[in-house]
């Protein structure tokens, strides 16, 4: 079997795109913390939806909260760093404290059917659209 | 420990190789822990959306190379609309010492954090000499 590199990585174009594109952009303009805050948030759009994605590596699931109400999304917790007692450090470059991070969304998101998913250090939040805000054909009569 | 302190992101930082790879994909070094214990050398690679099995890890002329791939088809038909950061596969390597018995490597692999346990050969343990 042949594998086709183009396809995903076409994802990845897109995504470095929209990275330069980021200062031009106004999704979420002034409603989160300058990037900078942790843990960082990638967001995309799947048909109506949307996905934020978000880099949490060595958190564990039991030390992460997320909130939603309304429009807001609260992804807060704590990263430890398990070292075991008399170990000595020959290098040191992970960082461990809490965060808290709140984001708002510049769509009605229907926040009951919000989804979580934790692996490999990444979390999923999947987020519907509310049906109120969706577009509608209009019939002409 | 010191109280919480608020966490800061750590920009990726891309991998820097004479060579260019074959495919136009990003390469990241990952962050790394390394620390030693009384019996082993413990070395922590954060590797976020990378699953056990696209984990490569070897050890050759004394280089260990740790190497994993993330799944850029799960970005498949979705559409960037913001973005904070950049997703690509890791590599790192470092030099051992002939004081770790690498034949012997440990690997776990969570939460995107993976852990190497490699332990010190027998003659690098630290002996206790008792006053007789």
């Amino acid at each position: 079997m042949v594998m086709r590199f183009s396809d995903p990585f076409e994802a990845l174009f897109a995504l470095q795109k929209q990275l330069d594109a980021r200062l031009a952009s106004d999704w979420l303009g002034n409603s989160t913390a300058n990037s900078g805050a942790y843990p960082p948030i990638n967001i995309f759009q799947q048909q109506d939806d949307f996905v934020a994605i978000v880099e949490l590596p060595g958190v564990s699931k039991s030390d992460l909260t997320i909130e939603a109400k309304e429009r807001t999304l609260r992804i807060s917790g704590k990263k430890t760093l398990d070292y075991q007692d008399n170990a000595s450090i020959h290098r040191r470059e992970r960082l461990a404290g809490s965060f808290d991070r709140t984001i708002t969304l510049p769509i009605n998101v229907d926040p009951d059917r919000i989804k979580a998913e934790y692996r490999d250090g990444i979390l999923a939040l999947f987020i519907p659209r509310a049906e109120a805000d969706k577009p509608r054909a209009i019939e002409i009569e | 420990m010191a109280a919480a302190k608020d966490l800061e992101v750590q920009k990726k930082r891309a991998v820097q190789s004479p060579e260019e790879s074959t495919v136009p994909a990003n390469m990241f070094v990952p962050i790394t822990d390394i620390f030693e214990t009384n019996d082993s050398l413990r070395v922590l690679v954060e590797m976020p959306g990378v699953d056990k099995q696209n984990v490569d890890i070897s050890v050759k002329d004394r280089i260990l190379t740790i190497e994993g791939r993330i799944d850029f088809q799960k970005y498949a038909r979705m559409t960037p609309v913001y973005t904070e950061y950049n997703i690509g596969n890791y590599h790192r390597r470092f030099s051992l010492s002939n004081k770790v018995d690498s034949s012997k490597i440990k690997a776990e692999m969570r939460d995107g954090l993976l852990t190497l346990t490699i332990p010190k050969s027998e003659e690098a343990k630290a002996q206790r000499v008792e006053i007789s």
